[in-house]
C-alpha cells in the first residue's frame, strides 16, 4: 500500500466495528430515507387537479350552465358552490374558500346569442403560482375551445392542429418526475451527514489526537473513514431505486447497472463534503449545522424542484457547484429518458472531480496532523 | 543536573522550548535533556504547561519558538518519524469505548502496520505483562480505571515504541492500580524504554530518577530528587529539618514560629514540618518548645521531600514574580 495511505486498512476495521456495534442507528439511517421517499412520492402531485372554484352565475340560462359543465369536465376545476353577489365571490378568494371565481355576466346569453361575443370574469387566486398558472392556461383554453365550437357549428377540423406528445412521461405521473431527483437529496442523509460526524465524534473524545500520534496518514484516514459509508450508501441507493421501481412503479428507462455504477461518483463527492465538514467542525452540533448547509442547495439549485434554465444568472452558474445537479440529470437521463454511459460520461466525470478535490482538500486540512486548539 | 557529557544521545532534547497561544505563553523557554532509560517525572501545578510540552513533543502542536528532538529527531521537521517512536497516552482515556479490549488493540497494531506474526508476539507479551488477558472480549467504556489505563498503555506500546510520554497516567485510579501501574513503569524501564511522565502526586514524583517542575511556563527546577533535595534554597548549609508532632496543631505551630531557632513552619497532616537554623539535639528543641507552651508528642529529624522542594521554589518564584511587578 502505498505510503500515502497508510492506516487505511485499520481505520476501514475499526469503523466497521462502530457501525456494527451501533446497528440500531444504522438502521434508522437506512429506513428514514425510505419513509421520506414513500411521504413524498405519495404525496406529492405536481399536476393540479380539482382547483376550488365558485360560480357567481348571474344569467342562469342554458349557454351559462352549459359553460359551468365544461369547466366542471375539465378536471382542473371543481366547483365547489355558487354564490350570489361580487361580494360573497371576493369574499370566497379572499377566505381562501376557492382559488378561482367564476362571473358569469347577466347578459351573457343575450350578448351571445345577438352580438356573438360575451364577456366572462374569472378570478384567479394569485398567491398560489403553480395553481393560477395552471388555472389561467386551463380557463384560457375552456374559452378558446368554447369560442371554436359556436365559430365553426359543423366541427369542421382546424386548419392547423397541434399534437403535443410528452416523451419519456407520458403521463406525466409526478412521481416519475420527482422521485430520481429525490434520490439525490435522500442519499445526503446517509453520506454527508454520517460522515461529517464520524470525525467529529473521535474529536469530541480525544480519539483523534490519540489517532494523531500513530503514524496513520490523513489520506489514510479519510479513506478508510469513507469506505465503510460508501458501502452504506450504495445500499441505501439500491433499497431506494428498488422502492422507486416496484412500489411507485417508475419505469427505469436505461440500463440499472449503468445507474449504480454512474452513482458511485455522487456518493464519493457526498462524502468527501462530510469528510470535509468534520475536519472544520469542533463539535457534532456545529458539523450538523454545516451538513444542513448542503441541504438546501441541493434541493434549489439542483433542478430537483425548480428548473435551472429559468434561474437568474448567478443562481444558474451557482448551479454548476452542485453536485446533485449533475446527479439528477444521471438517474432522470438513465430512468427516464434511458441515456447511455456516452451522454452521462461528462456529468460522471465532473462528479469524481468534485469528490477527489474535496477529499484532498480535507486530506490537506489534516496534514501537519496537528491537534489546533 | 543531568547534562550530555557522557556523549551519548538524550532521548528527549529541547532547546528554548516556547509555545504561545495568540497572546498567552503556555511554555516559555524550557531547556530540557531526559536520557535513555530514565522515568522522567514531570510536574507542575493545572494549567502550568505540562500537557503543552508533552504536545509539542509528540507533534501534536507546532513549536512557536526554540527546537525539540526526540530520539534524535526534529519534531519541527520530522513528526511523522517522531510518531513511529513514540508512545502517547493523553489525559482522558481516548481509546474507543464500543470496542472491544483485543479490538482496541488489534487496531493499533494494524495502524502501526505490524505484520501479523510480529503483532501475535507483541500481544502476548503485552497480555501477559499487563494481565488483560481476562478482559479481551470486554467493552474497553465498561473497565474500571486502573484497567483502562493499562489498555490504554498497551495500545500505546504495541509497536515497541523507545520513548513514552505519558500524561496523568494515575489520575482519577485508586491507590492498588496505581501502585500496580507503576511497577509496570520499573519494568518497561529496566527494558530501556524511556519514560516522560506527568503527574501530581509527590510519591509517584519520588520514585521518578529525574524531575522537572514547571510554574507559570517556565522550568522552576530540574534534577534527580536527591540533588533537588540538597539545593540551598530548600537546605541552606547548617540548617537541619524536622518533624515534630503535637496536639492542637494550629495553636502548636503559632507558638512554635516564634521561637528565634525555628526558620520556618508548615503544618503537614497532623505535624509542623520545621527548618532550624541550627541543628540542635531534639531533646534541647523540645524544651525550647515546652517553655513556649507546646505540648510536644514527639519530635523527628526530617529529610526534605519533594513537596518541600516544590512548595519553597513555588514561593520564591512568586515572590520574584511579585517584586518585578512592583
Amino acid at each position: 500500500m502505498p505510503e500515502a495511505l497508510r492506516g487505511l486498512g485499520a481505520v476501514f476495521y475499526k469503523e466497521s466495528l462502530h457501525i456494527r456495534r451501533d446497528s440500531m442507528a444504522l438502521l434508522f439511517a437506512l429506513i428514514i430515507p425510505i419513509i421520506q421517499m414513500t411521504i413524498l412520492g405519495f404525496g406529492i402531485d405536481t399536476n393540479i387537479r380539482q382547483v376550488k372554484t365558485v360560480v357567481y352565475d348571474q344569467d342562469g340560462r342554458q349557454e351559462a350552465r352549459e359553460l359551468v359543465n365544461r369547466l366542471r369536465n375539465s378536471d382542473t376545476f371543481r366547483v365547489v358552490g355558487y354564490v350570489h353577489s361580487d361580494h360573497e365571490l371576493n369574499d370566497a378568494i379572499v377566505g381562501a374558500r376557492a382559488k378561482v371565481g367564476v362571473k358569469i355576466p347577466v347578459d351573457y346569453s343575450d350578448q351571445l346569442i345577438d352580438r356573438g361575443t360575451a364577456q366572462v370574469l374569472v378570478l384567479i387566486d394569485g398567491s398560489d403560482s403553480s395553481v393560477a398558472g395552471q388555472a389561467l392556461n386551463v380557463s384560457t383554453a375552456i374559452g378558446l375551445d368554447e369560442s371554436l365550437r359556436r365559430v365553426l357549428p359543423d366541427r369542421r377540423a382546424l386548419p392547423v392542429e397541434v399534437r403535443p406528445r410528452l416523451l419519456f412521461n407520458p403521463d406525466s405521473r409526478s412521481p416519475n418526475f420527482f422521485l430520481p431527483g429525490l434520490t439525490a437529496v435522500l442519499l445526503l442523509s446517509v453520506t454527508t451527514f454520517l460522515t461529517a460526524f464520524s470525525i467529529v465524534r473521535e474529536r469530541e473524545r480525544g480519539t483523534l489526537e490519540q489517532l494523531f500520534v500513530t503514524p496513520v496518514r490523513p489520506l489514510g484516514l479519510l479513506l478508510g473513514k469513507i469506505l465503510p459509508y460508501l458501502v452504506i450508501g450504495f445500499v441505501e441507493l439500491c433499497a431506494i431505486l428498488f422502492f422507486m421501481r416496484f412500489v411507485f412503479l417508475v419505469p427505469i428507462h436505461g440500463h440499472t447497472l449503468l445507474l449504480l455504477l454512474l452513482s458511485l461518483p455522487y456518493l464519493f463527492v457526498a462524502l468527501s463534503i462530510g469528510m470535509l465538514i468534520s475536519t472544520k467542525a469542533q463539535t457534532q452540533a456545529e458539523a450538523m449545522q454545516l451538513a444542513f448547509l448542503t441541504f438546501l442547495p441541493t434541493i434549489f439549485f439542483s433542478g430537483y424542484i425548480f428548473p435551472r434554465e429559468t434561474m437568474p444568472l448567478p443562481f444558474y452558474l451557482l448551479s454548476f457547484l452542485v453536485p446533485a445537479t449533475y446527479f439528477i440529470n444521471i438517474t432522470r437521463g438513465v430512468i427516464l429518458r434511458g441515456a447511455g454511459l456516452m451522454h452521462l460520461w461528462v456529468d460522471a466525470l465532473v462528479l469524481l472531480g468534485m469528490g477527489a478535490g474535496l477529499l484532498l482538500l480535507a486530506a490537506k486540512r489534516f496534514q501537519k496532523k496537528v491537534i489546533a486548539t | 543536573m543531568p547534562s550530555g557529557a557522557n556523549g551519548k544521545p538524550a532521548a528527549i532534547r529541547t532547546e528554548n522550548l516556547t509555545r504561545r497561544f495568540g497572546d498567552f505563553t503556555a511554555v516559555q523557554g524550557v531547556n530540557l535533556r531526559v536520557e535513555t532509560g530514565e522515568i522522567f517525572g514531570f510536574l507542575g501545578p493545572n494549567g502550568s504547561g505540562k500537557t503543552t510540552v508533552i504536545k509539542t513533543l509528540t507533534g501534536l502542536l507546532p513549536v512557536s519558538e526554540g527546537a525539540a528532538w526526540v530520539d534524535g529527531l526534529d519534531v519541527r521537521t520530522e513528526a511523522e518519524q517522531v510518531r513511529e517512536r513514540v508512545g502517547y497516552m493523553s489525559q482522558q482515556f481516548s481509546l474507543y469505548h464500543d470496542l472491544t479490549v483485543a479490538e482496541n488493540l488489534q487496531f493499533y497494531g494494524r495502524i502501526y502496520g505490524l505484520p501479523p506474526a510480529r503483532l501475535r508476539e507483541r500481544l502476548d507479551y503485552i497480555l501477559t505483562l499487563s494481565g488483560l488477558g481476562a478482559y479481551l472480549n470486554r467493552s474497553a467504556g465498561k473497565l474500571s480505571g486502573g484497567w483502562k489505563q493499562r489498555l490504554a498503555l498497551g495500545c500505546a506500546m504495541l509497536h515497541e515504541p523507545r520513548i513514552m510520554f505519558l500524561d496523568e497516567p494515575t489520575a482519577g485510579i485508586d491507590p492498588v492500580a496505581r501502585r500496580q501501574l507503576w511497577d509496570l513503569l520499573f519494568h518497561l524501564s529496566s527494558e530501556g524504554v524511556t519514560f516522560f511522565v506527568t503527574t501530581h502526586y509527590m510519591d509517584e514524583a519520588e520514585r521518578c530518577s529525574h524531575v522537572a517542575y514547571i510554574y507559570f511556563s517556565r522550568l522552576i527546577a530540574d534534577g534527580t530528587p536527591a540533588a533537588l533535595k540538597a539545593l540551598p534554597e530548600i537546605t541552606p548549609p547548617g540548617t537541619c529539618r524536622v518533624e515534630i508532632t503535637a496536639p492542637d496543631i494550629t495553636r502548636a505551630l503559632a507558638l512554635a514560629r516564634q521561637l528565634p531557632i525555628i526558620r520556618s513552619a508548615t503544618v503537614f497532616g497532623q505535624s509542623i514540618h520545621a527548618v532550624l537554623d541550627d541543628c540542635i539535639e531534639p531533646a534541647v528543641l523540645e524544651r525550647q518548645l515546652t517553655r513556649q507552651g507546646v505540648a510536644v508528642s514527639e519530635i523527628r529529624p526530617l529529610a526534605a521531600t519533594l513537596e518541600d522542594v516544590f512548595v519553597e521554589l513555588t514561593r520564591l518564584r512568586q515572590a520574584k514574580l511579585e517584586a518585578n511587578h512592583a
